[in-house]
C-alpha cells in the first residue's frame, strides 16, 4: 500500500493540469466549429462535439488506469507491445478501410481505430528499451541500425497506408537520438539539408551560389585565422572562376551568369578539397565538402523540382513557400485558415461567433485545422495562449526526463516530448502557412477518439513512469 | 550516464525558436495585417438587396390608376444546380429551350456561385405552377420583383412606364444597379425619386457553398427597404377617359387645365397606347411595335408636338395692341373680305370690325393693322418686335414652362436675329413678319403651352405653372406650382377680349354650333396651315366666363376647321367636366365626334 501511496503522491500535477487544461480548451473549440443553432445539446451525440465528450471521458478512464499500472508492466511488454502494434500496422493494409485517401482505419461498427496513432506511443517505448539496455552504444554500428530498423519499421507501414503526416512524425525520435549521444554533426546536416531544400526552391542558382560562396569564406575564416593561408585558397578560388569565365568569353559559349557561377564553384571548390588534402588542413577539408556538398544538393533538388515531382506535389511545395499562389487550388485550404485567424484580432470575434469556421470556409476544421477556430473566437490572446501552454508542457517533459533515474524513463519521456512538439510544429505551422498541409492532428485539442487516446496514453505513461521515479527499478 | 545532459539546452532551445517564431507569426497576422478581416467578412456576407413596392398613383379624385402587382424572377446558381428535366422546367416558364440554354450559359460566364437572373417577370400566374415544382429543380429559386400595374387604359402618356435602368443612369447614380427599374416616362419619371422608395439590404451569413445560413447580427445591420411615397395626379381619369374616347381614330392633342391652380385636368396625346403594354416580358417586343407605328403612339404630343397656333393667337395680339396702346376697345379697321391686303380675310363678315368684333370674327386685317401699329410704335422694327416677343414669353410661348414633366418641348418664337440672319437687319419689316399677326409663319406652340394661354386669359392676367401632381405622400409639392406667375397685361385689357371669345360661341359667331346650353364658354377657333395634308383644327376655350374651373387647348390633326372638330371636342370635354353630362340636344354631336376618323391626312374642305 505504501507504494501505492507514494504513485498518487509523485505524480506530476502540473503536466496533469496543463494536459486537462488543453483537452477541455480543444472541447470547447470543438464545440465552436461545429456549433450550429439546431444542435444545442453539449452531448447530443450526433455531434462531433458531443461524441468528442465520450472521448475524453474513456481518455480519462485509460490515463487512470495506466497510473494504476506497475511501471515493470511498460519495461517488460514495451517489445511486445510494438510486435503487436507492427502487426496491426501490416493487419490493416489488408483489412483496414480508406479515410481521406489514407488506408489506415479499422472500422468497428460506429467507431473508427487508426493503429499509426498508437504506433507512435509503442515505438517511443521500443526506443527507450532498446536505448536503455546494457551495452548500447549509439556510436555503435549495430545499435544505429537497430534503431534505424525500430524508428523505420511502422514508418515505412504507416507510409505504405498513404498516410504520409503520420510517418513524417518518426523523423522527430532524431532528437531523442541526439539527446542519447548521436553527434550533434548529424543534426546539423539534418538542418543542412532542410535548410538547402528550402533555399534552392525559393531562390535562383545565382543567389544560392553567392550565399553559398559567402558562408564558406566565412567558415575558412571563423576556422582559420591564418591570413597566408586563407589568401592563398581565396586566390585559388578566384583565379578558377576568372579562369573559366574567360574561357567562357573566348569560347563564346553563352552560358548564363549563374550556370558560370555554377561550374566555376565548383571547379574552385575542387581544386580547394584537393589542395586541402595535400596539406592536410582537416578544417578546410570539411568546409570544402560541406561546400561541394551543398552546391551540387542545391542544383539537383532544383532540377528534382522542375523535372521529377508531379505538378500537384510541386504546387503544394510552392504554395508553401510562396512562390506560386493559386487561392482557389492548392493554397485554398491555407489561404481560408490564415483568414480566418488573422480576422481574429487581438480579443477574437468572440465564443461561437467566429464566421470563417463555422459556415466551412475552413476545411477539417474540428480536426487538423482546429488552430483556426481559437484564432478567429479568441483572437491573438488565445492563440498566445495555447502556443505558451503547449511550450510549457514540452519545457515540463524536457525537464521531467532529465529527472528520471532509469535511461528508459528518461529517453520514454524524450520521445513523448518531441512526438508532441512535432505535432505542434507541423499541425500550428500550417494553419499559419509556415509549413506544408500535412495532415496531423493537434495533440488533445483535434477531434478524434484515436488520436486523443493516443496522446493520452502516450502522456500518462510517462506521467506514470515519473511518479515511480523513486521506486527500485525492476532491472 | 548523463553525459549528454547538457544537450536537454538545444532541445529546449529548438521548442522555444519554434514557439517564438509562431508567435511572432501570430502577431503579424491578427495584429499587424487587418486585409484578414476583410476577406473574412465578404467570405460570409451576403448581401440581399430588397426591392420597395413603387409609390401608387391616384387620381384627383383619389381613384387608384397606378399600383403594383407582383411578379418573379427565377434566379439561378450554377454551381448548385444538377441534372433537370430542361423540357418540364421550359414549358413551365413558357420559353424555348435555347432561351434556357443561353440563359444558363450566360448565367456561368458571370459567376458559378453567385445567383444571376435567368428569366424576369414571371407572372403570379405561373409562379404559383412553378414554386410548387421548384423543388424538383436544385439550384433555381425565385426573387420577388414589383411590376406596374394600371386600373386604365386611359393616361398612358401621363403615367408614363417603367423599365430597367440604362447604362447612363447606372453611371450617372450610383443608386441603381443593373436590373434596377427606373420610370421611363411621365409621372413614373417625374416622380422617380419620390416613387422609387429607397432599396434596402438584408445582411445574411453565407457557409462556403453560398447557401444562406442565418441573418447577420439578427437583422441588425439591415436596412429595411423603403416603400416608395403614393402621388396624387391633378388628371381627373373620368374626363381624361372621355376625352381620349372623343378622340377615337384622330390624331391630335387635348390639354385642359385648372385656371385656379394650374393643375392639369386631363392631358391626351392621340393615339394613345395601352400603358398595360408597357410591363411584364411583353414589354420589349410591345414597345417596339408602338416604335414603328407610322401614327407614333409613343409620341407625347401634348408635350413635344409644335404646331403653329393659328388664329388662336390673335387674342395675344389685340391684348398686346391694347396694353401698348396701339389700338383701344374703340378702334376699327375696315376688313375687305378675301380682297384685304396683304392678309385676306376668309370670314364673312360686316366692315368695319373694333376688338370685340375682331375676336369674334377672327378678322385677319384688324390683326395686321394692330400687328403693323405694335411693331411701328418703336425706333426701328427690330424694337417692336423685342417688345412684342417680350408679352408673348411673359405668356410661356416660346419657352418651356417648367413643369413636372421632364421632356417639354419650347415651342418655337423666334428671336430678332433669326430675322436678321435671313433677310439682313434693317432688311424686314412688319409685311415681312405679318404672318405671326395671325399666329401662322415661324410661331410654334404646344398643346400644354396653348392651354397654359388660354388659362392666363382665363384668369385675366396671370398662371400658375401647369403641372400633373398635386400631392406627394409626406412631400409638400414644389414651390414654383404654387407662385402666381403674371402675363404683361394688365387686366382691365381682358374684358372686351373675353367678350370676343363669349361671342364667338353665339349665334354667328365662329364656333356657335359648340355652344353648351347655360354654360358662358369664352373660345377661339384656329386653323393651322399643314403642307403635309389638311389644315389642323385648332380651339381654345376657358368655362365659366367667371370664375373658369376649366381652360383647354385643343388640337385635331388634319381637323380642316377649328370649329369643324377642335370646338366640339373642346365643348363637350368642357361640359362634361362641368356638368358630369352631355345634354341630350347635344348627344348627336357627341356621336359625330367619336365616329370621326380623321387617320387620313386628307379631308374633304
Amino acid at each position: 500500500m505504501p507504494r501505492r501511496n507514494n504513485v498518487w503522491v509523485n505524480i506530476d500535477w502540473l503536466t496533469v493540469s496543463l494536459y486537462l487544461m488543453l483537452v477541455f480548451l480543444g472541447w470547447i473549440n470543438i464545440y465552436a466549429s461545429v456549433y450550429s443553432e439546431e444542435h444545442q445539446s453539449i452531448f447530443d451525440l450526433s455531434q462531433r462535439y458531443g461524441k468528442q465528450i465520450i472521448w475524453i471521458s474513456a481518455a480519462l478512464i485509460i490515463g487512470f488506469v495506466i497510473l494504476l499500472i506497475e511501471t515493470n508492466f511498460y519495461v517488460f511488454f514495451s517489445y511486445i507491445i510494438f510486435g503487436i502494434l507492427v502487426f496491426l500496422l501490416i493487419l490493416v493494409l489488408f483489412v483496414g478501410t480508406e479515410i481521406n485517401g489514407a488506408k489506415s482505419w479499422f472500422i468497428l461498427g460506429d467507431f473508427g481505430i487508426q493503429p499509426s496513432e498508437f504506433a507512435k506511443f509503442a515505438t517511443g517505448l521500443a526506443l527507450a528499451r532498446y536505448m536503455s539496455s546494457f551495452g548500447f552504444k549509439i556510436q555503435r554500428f549495430k545499435s544505429l541500425i537497430t534503431i534505424v530498423v525500430i524508428v523505420f519499421l511502422p514508418t515505412i507501414l504507416i507510409l505504405l497506408q498513404n498516410d504520409t503526416g503520420s510517418a513524417l512524425v518518426y523523423f522527430s525520435f532524431i532528437l531523442v537520438l541526439y539527446r542519447e549521444g548521436l553527434s550533434g554533426v548529424v543534426l546539423f546536416f539534418a538542418l543542412l539539408v532542410t535548410l538547402l531544400f528550402v533555399f534552392a526552391l525559393l531562390f535562383s542558382n545565382f543567389i544560392m551560389m553567392v550565399v553559398l560562396l559567402l558562408a564558406a569564406i566565412f567558415a575558412f575564416l571563423i576556422l582559420n585565422p591564418r591570413i597566408k593561408q586563407f589568401v592563398i585558397i581565396l586566390s585559388i578560388f578566384i583565379v578558377s572562376i576568372a579562369l573559366f569565365y574567360v574561357l567562357n568569353l573566348i569560347l563564346k559559349t553563352n552560358y548564363k551568369i549563374a550556370e558560370v557561377l555554377v561550374v566555376s564553384s565548383i571547379i574552385g571548390g575542387a581544386v580547394v578539397l584537393g589542395y586541402s588534402i595535400r596539406k592536410k588542413f582537416k578544417n578546410y577539408i570539411i568546409v570544402a565538402l560541406v561546400f561541394l556538398g551543398s552546391v551540387l544538393f542545391s542544383i539537383s533538388v532544383d532540377y528534382a523540382f522542375n523535372n521529377m515531382l508531379a505538378p500537384h506535389h510541386q504546387a503544394r511545395i510552392n504554395e508553401l513557400l510562396g512562390i506560386q499562389s493559386d487561392l482557389l487550388g492548392a493554397g485554398y485550404n491555407v489561404n481560408q485558415s490564415k483568414i480566418a485567424i488573422g480576422s481574429g484580432g487581438l480579443w477574437g470575434k468572440g465564443y461561437l461567433q467566429g464566421t470563417q469556421t463555422k459556415f466551412n470556409f475552413v476545411p477539417e476544421q474540428s480536426t487538423d485545422f482546429i488552430f483556426c477556430t481559437v484564432g478567429e473566437e479568441w483572437g491573438f490572446a488565445g492563440t498566445f495562449t495555447v502556443v505558451v501552454l503547449f511550450l510549457f508542457l514540452l519545457i515540463r517533459l524536457v525537464f521531467l526526463s532529465e529527472r528520471q533515474r532509469s535511461g528508459f524513463s528518461r529517453i520514454y519521456g524524450y520521445t513523448v516530448a518531441v512526438i508532441l512538439f512535432f505535432h505542434f510544429m507541423v499541425n500550428i505551422g500550417m494553419t499559419i502557412g509556415l509549413m506544408p498541409v500535412i495532415g496531423i492532428p493537434l495533440p488533445f485539442f483535434s477531434y478524434g477518439g484515436s488520436s486523443l487516446w493516443s496522446f493520452t496514453i502516450l502522456l500518462f505513461v510517462f506521467i506514470q513512469l515519473d511518479a515511480s521515479r523513486l521506486e527500485n527499478l525492476a532491472n | 550516464m548523463n553525459t549528454y545532459s547538457k544537450r536537454k539546452y538545444v532541445i529546449i532551445g529548438i521548442f522555444a525558436t519554434i514557439g517564438l517564431v509562431f508567435i511572432i507569426k501570430l502577431f503579424g497576422l491578427q495584429l499587424l495585417d487587418p486585409s484578414f478581416k476583410q476577406f473574412a467578412t465578404n467570405n460570409v456576407l451576403r448581401e440581399v438587396v430588397q426591392y420597395p413596392a413603387r409609390g401608387l398613383v391616384y387620381d384627383r379624385n383619389n381613384k387608384l390608376l397606378v399600383f403594383n402587382k407582383a411578379a418573379y424572377d427565377l434566379m439561378i446558381i450554377p454551381r448548385e444546380v444538377l441534372d433537370f428535366d430542361t423540357t418540364y422546367l421550359c414549358r413551365l416558364l413558357e420559353i424555348s429551350k435555347e432561351e434556357l440554354e443561353t440563359g444558363i450559359k450566360s448565367a456561368k460566364e458571370y459567376s458559378r456561385y453567385k445567383p444571376s437572373i435567368l428569366v424576369k417577370q414571371i407572372s403570379p400566374e405561373s409562379y404559383a405552377t412553378l414554386q410548387e415544382q421548384l423543388y424538383k429543380f436544385k439550384g433555381f429559386h425565385t426573387q420577388s420583383r414589383t411590376l406596374r400595374e394600371y386600373s386604365n387604359k386611359a393616361a398612358a402618356h401621363v403615367l408614363g412606364y417603367v423599365g430597367e435602368v440604362g447604362v447612363n443612369e447606372i453611371k450617372n447614380d450610383e443608386y441603381y444597379k443593373i436590373g434596377d427599374y427606373i420610370g421611363i416616362s411621365g409621372i413614373d419619371k417625374a416622380y422617380e425619386t419620390q416613387l422609387r422608395g429607397n432599396k434596402g439590404v438584408k445582411k445574411y451569413f453565407v457557409d462556403v457553398h453560398n447557401r444562406i445560413q442565418g441573418s447577420y447580427k439578427n437583422g441588425l445591420d439591415d436596412i429595411p427597404a423603403k416603400t416608395g411615397k403614393n402621388v396624387t395626379s391633378t388628371i381627373d381619369i373620368e374626363l381624361q377617359q372621355y376625352a381620349e374616347k372623343l378622340f377615337q381614330n384622330k390624331k391630335g392633342s387635348v390639354v385642359a387645365i385648372e385656371p385656379s391652380t394650374g393643375e392639369i385636368l386631363a392631358m391626351v396625346s392621340a393615339p394613345s397606347y395601352d400603358p398595360g403594354l408597357m410591363v411584364r416580358r411583353v414589354r420589349g417586343s410591345n414597345y417596339s411595335k408602338l416604335l414603328s407605328d407610322t401614327l407614333k403612339p409613343l409620341f407625347n404630343r401634348s408635350l413635344l408636338a409644335e404646331y403653329p397656333p393659328g388664329s388662336t393667337y390673335k387674342v395675344l395680339n389685340i391684348l398686346i395692341g391694347l396694353q401698348e396702346q396701339v389700338i383701344s376697345i374703340n378702334t376699327h379697321f375696315s376688313c375687305a373680305g378675301p380682297e384685304s391686303v396683304p392678309i385676306r380675310c376668309t370670314h364673312y363678315h360686316g366692315s368695319p370690325v373694333e376688338v370685340i368684333g375682331a375676336i369674334r370674327e377672327s378678322c385677319n386685317p384688324f390683326l395686321w393693322n394692330t400687328f403693323r401699329s405694335i411693331l411701328r410704335k418703336y425706333e426701328s422694327i427690330a424694337d417692336g418686335y423685342n417688345v412684342w416677343r417680350e408679352y408673348a414669353l411673359s405668356f410661356g410661348v416660346g419657352q418651356k414652362l417648367g413643369s413636372d414633366f421632364t421632356n417639354e418641348n419650347k415651342g418655337s418664337l423666334p428671336l430678332e436675329s433669326y430675322y436678321n440672319r435671313i433677310y439682313g437687319g434693317g432688311h424686314w419689316n412688319a409685311l415681312t413678319v405679318r404672318s405671326l399677326a395671325i399666329g401662322q409663319g415661324e410661331l410654334g406652340v404646344t398643346p400644354l403651352q396653348m392651354a397654359n394661354y388660354c388659362a392666363i386669359i382665363a384668369n385675366r392676367g396671370y398662371y400658375y405653372i401647369p403641372h400633373i401632381v398635386k400631392e406627394i405622400e409626406n412631400e409638400q409639392i414644389d414651390q414654383s406650382f404654387k407662385t402666381k406667375n403674371y402675363g404683361k397685361i394688365s387686366a382691365e385689357y381682358y374684358e372686351p377680349v373675353i367678350r370676343g371669345m363669349e361671342m364667338a360661341l353665339d349665334p354667328g359667331g365662329s364656333a356657335e354650333m359648340s355652344r353648351i346650353p347655360d354654360i358662358a364658354m369664352c373660345g377661339k377657333t384656329g386653323t393651322a396651315q399643314n403642307p403635309q395634308g389638311s389644315a389642323h383644327s385648332i380651339f381654345m376655350a376657358f368655362a365659366p366666363k367667371e370664375n373658369p374651373r376649366i381652360a383647354l387647348s385643343v388640337y385635331v390633326e388634319n381637323g380642316v376647321w377649328g370649329s369643324r372638330y377642335a370646338a366640339p371636342i373642346a365643348s363637350l370635354i368642357v361640359e362634361k367636366y362641368l356638368t358630369d353630362t352631355i345634354s341630350p340636344n347635344r348627344k348627336w354631336l357627341e356621336n359625330v365626334m367619336i365616329k370621326a376618323n380623321l387617320l387620313n391626312s386628307f379631308q374633304p374642305e
